[in-house]
């Protein structure tokens, strides 16, 4: 395991599989009435959250609490950062607190990347969602949460629907599904697919009816309705009757298929209330998937700096 | 005045002669008298003193990025002998007072002449024409005009200054950029920009305005200079546009003839600048096209940016790179090495060419007896790693930091006084 978490094509197939073995060992913890190991005692976890993300800071913080580090939430509203801090001047605060690892939300695609390769800190830094760039854990408890449902990866068809242009899950999992050897499809209206994703090792559609019998998972995207505003698509409306998964087109699904959405929903526009209520949606187990994802990632990270 | 008699230098890359300068003109070496400085030039290039279209000296507003001496002293070094101070400063340079100002800072630096580059429109602001006219009656003879930083993207607007400057001979330095495709733009768009998330600045974007403003140029018959092209489409354009015989100019950037949009996967704003990194099909094609002649010359965009400025996170960081004292190395690696250039075509490249376009009278001329003195001595087989703390630059923004660059920049004379001698400043 490296020192750092930045993206999800830095890791290997066995990297990858690492994390999510020991993530199936961690996963078990939930089920127990004492939620809490000692691996990380004396540990210092800041999660550094220069734009809003609830769901992940938490995450991340009960992640880091269930394996007993310190948590110091450093969050843009209410610290310096409003003021102008740069993030130069963040950054060496933090490593004057003795900051063991530096979990990073940040508005600027590449920004936990300055973080580590600046030479400002010597912690361990860990992506929690750059601009549009990756969000690697989501990718990784996206995968997780696919083999408990699927098994292996290998050959299985994801399809992952909507604003891929402006997605970071959809990189981040484009990236992991493909090193775990699933075969990734790309669905979004062409105005909401980056150029040159050609390059990239997926297939892309604009069709999403051609692609639901074929799948074994959907990811379907939020959807922000801002894009409208710059003629991403026309309404709301239509992008939900020509990429919404409703109920018609989840009808189509193999019986065996799982429905993912990385939350926050858009409920009736990206996906339809039924759907995501449904017994094959794993929408709130992926948030459970989550804490585990992230405890093997910083008990990795953290451990095995301490072996070195 | 100090004498040199410059010995055994390889004229234009040609055989090597020596050269007199005295009195601030190239002279008969026979002349040269017991008082001469002797140079020896062996196996050194002389080439005319370079010249500049398209700097960034940032005073008045910014000098703690550069002043006017610093980067002239940062010319000098690069062996220029003329540079254009760009606009784009605070206040604008969009008056007779802020142009003679900038005039007078180069003068009284003495290091390379200065030549202020007006604004097109007041305060860059692409509403109305600045006061063109007396820019160009003031003791800085503008010629050079360009909101550069900005787009004249108001098609209207454009073809008029286009017009107006034919009165006195100047010339629209049009840097290309539609604004509504680049809003927000971070780096080329591409297949890099996809995998990393960054908005895109299309090749489109500069093509676009480029085709628009040729065809206004040869609709109105004026004279046009491209900015910093920086697409292979671009070069096609212009291609095109002067084979239609329209009085249409080019240049491109050191840094766009060597680095490409893959450099941006490090996340390190020191390669973030506008217009942004290509790709290598581009890059061979701007090469291609400055071997042609279809792109006139290359000009530095030398555009410093204090330290705080380009140590931070990418979207937050300033556009624009150092260029000056790396200009000639980099057009020596990516043109001669490479066999696409000889000196000579160097020193049209480079001094001849801008020279013209920019209407800069004493800058350009070939190295003969009578000419201004105005000489830079190269030594091509020098190799160098670059340093960003070696510059006569306030800033440090260099692309090129650790690399390894061909060339260096023995002596430059400027009307006959050796601002660089043994490669420092005098």
């Amino acid at each position: 395991m490296r020192h750092h978490l930045l993206s999800a094509g830095d890791l290997t197939r066995d990297d990858a599989l690492l994390i999510l073995d020991t993530a199936v060992e961690l996963r078990s913890l939930a089920d127990r009435p004492i939620k809490k190991l000692p691996t990380l005692r004396g540990r210092t976890v800041v999660n550094l959250f220069f734009e809003d993300s609830t769901r992940t800071r938490i995450s991340f913080e009960a992640a880091a609490k269930r394996l007993s580090a310190d948590v110091i939430n450093f969050s843009a509203k209410g610290s310096s950062v409003s003021k102008g801090e740069s993030l130069k001047d963040t950054a060496l605060t933090l490593e004057a607190m003795g900051a063991d690892a530096v979990v990073i939300r940040h508005s600027s695609s590449g920004a936990p990347h300055r973080l580590a390769n600046s030479g400002w800190v010597r912690s361990s830094v860990v992506n929690a969602g750059d601009g549009t760039h990756e969000h690697p854990t989501q990718a990784l408890l996206d995968a997780f949460t696919m083999r408990r449902h699927l098994g292996d990866l290998d050959g299985r068809r994801i399809t992952i629907v909507g604003d891929v242009l402006h997605s970071r899950v959809a990189r981040s999992n484009a990236l992991l599904l493909s090193t775990l050897g699933a075969e990734v499809t790309l669905v979004a209206p062409p105005t909401l697919l980056p150029v040159g994703v050609d390059t990239w090792p997926v297939q892309t559609s604009y069709d999403f009816d051609s692609t639901l019998d074929k799948s074994d998972a959907v990811m379907m995207l939020r959807v922000q309705h801002e894009r409208m505003n710059a003629a991403f698509f026309p309404s709301a409306r239509e992008y939900s009757r020509r990429y919404g998964l409703d109920d018609r087109r989840f009808a189509r699904l193999a019986d065996h298929a799982i429905v993912m959405h990385p939350g926050p929903m858009n409920r009736g526009m990206e996906i339809s209330a039924n759907v995501a209520d449904s017994t094959r949606s794993v929408i709130v187990e992926q948030v459970t998937n989550g804490v585990a994802v992230r405890m093997a990632v910083l008990y990795l990270l953290l451990s095995g700096e301490a072996q070195a | 005045m100090t004498d040199y008699l410059i010995q055994g230098a390889s004229i234009l890359g040609g055989d090597p002669a020596d050269l007199l300068l005295r009195d601030g003109r190239i002279g008969d070496p026979a002349d040269a008298t017991r008082g001469t400085t002797v140079v020896d030039a062996a196996g050194l290039v002389a080439l005319p003193g370079l010249v500049d279209l398209h700097t960034h000296l940032r005073e008045p507003g910014r000098e703690d990025a550069e002043t006017v001496l610093t980067g002239s002293r940062a010319a000098a070094r690069g062996g220029f002998t003329a540079v254009h101070a760009m606009a784009n400063t605070d206040p604008v340079a969009d008056t007779a007072g802020v142009v003679e100002q900038v005039w007078h800072l180069g003068q009284t630096g003495g290091y390379c002449d200065v030549r202020p580059v007006g604004a097109v429109t007041a305060g860059l602001g692409g509403q109305r024409l600045a006061e063109l006219g007396a820019m160009a009656d003031s003791a800085a003879r503008v010629r050079v005009f360009s909101d550069d930083g900005n787009c004249v993207s108001d098609a209207v607007l454009m073809r008029r200054a286009l017009e107006y400057v034919k009165a006195f001979d100047g010339v629209i330095a049009q840097h290309a950029q539609e604004p509504r495709l680049t809003e927000n733009a971070q780096m080329n768009e591409g297949a890099v920009s996809g995998v990393l998330g960054m908005q895109g600045w299309p090749a489109v974007a500069e093509e676009a305005v480029i085709a628009r403003d040729c065809l206004l140029a040869g609709h109105v018959g004026s004279r046009l200079h491209v900015c910093h092209v920086s697409t292979a489409g671009s070069v096609e354009l212009i291609r095109w546009a002067k084979s239609k015989g329209w009085a249409i100019t080019a240049e491109v950037t050191p840094h766009h003839l060597l680095l490409t949009d893959d450099l941006v996967t490090s996340f390190d704003p020191i390669y973030k600048v506008n217009p942004p990194l290509r790709t290598s099909a581009d890059v061979d094609a701007l090469r291609a096209g400055l071997a042609d002649g279809t792109i006139d010359c290359v000009a530095t965009d030398h555009a410093p940016h204090p330290t705080e400025d380009k140590e931070c996170e990418w979207a937050a960081a300033a556009m624009g790179m150092l260029g000056l004292e790396t200009a000639l190395s980099v057009v020596q690696l990516a043109m001669v090495d490479t066999g696409r250039l000889g000196w000579a075509d160097v020193a049209d490249r480079m001094s001849t060419a801008p020279a013209r376009i920019g209407r800069v009278s004493h800058h350009g001329s070939a190295l003969g007896t009578g000419s201004p003195a105005n000489v830079t001595l190269v030594d091509p087989s020098a190799t160098r790693v670059v340093d960003p703390a070696d510059t006569a630059s306030l800033s440090r923004n260099t692309p090129y930091r650790a690399m390894t660059l061909p060339g260096s920049v023995v002596a430059t004379f400027l009307r006959g006084r050796a601002t660089v001698l043994d490669g420092k400043l005098q």
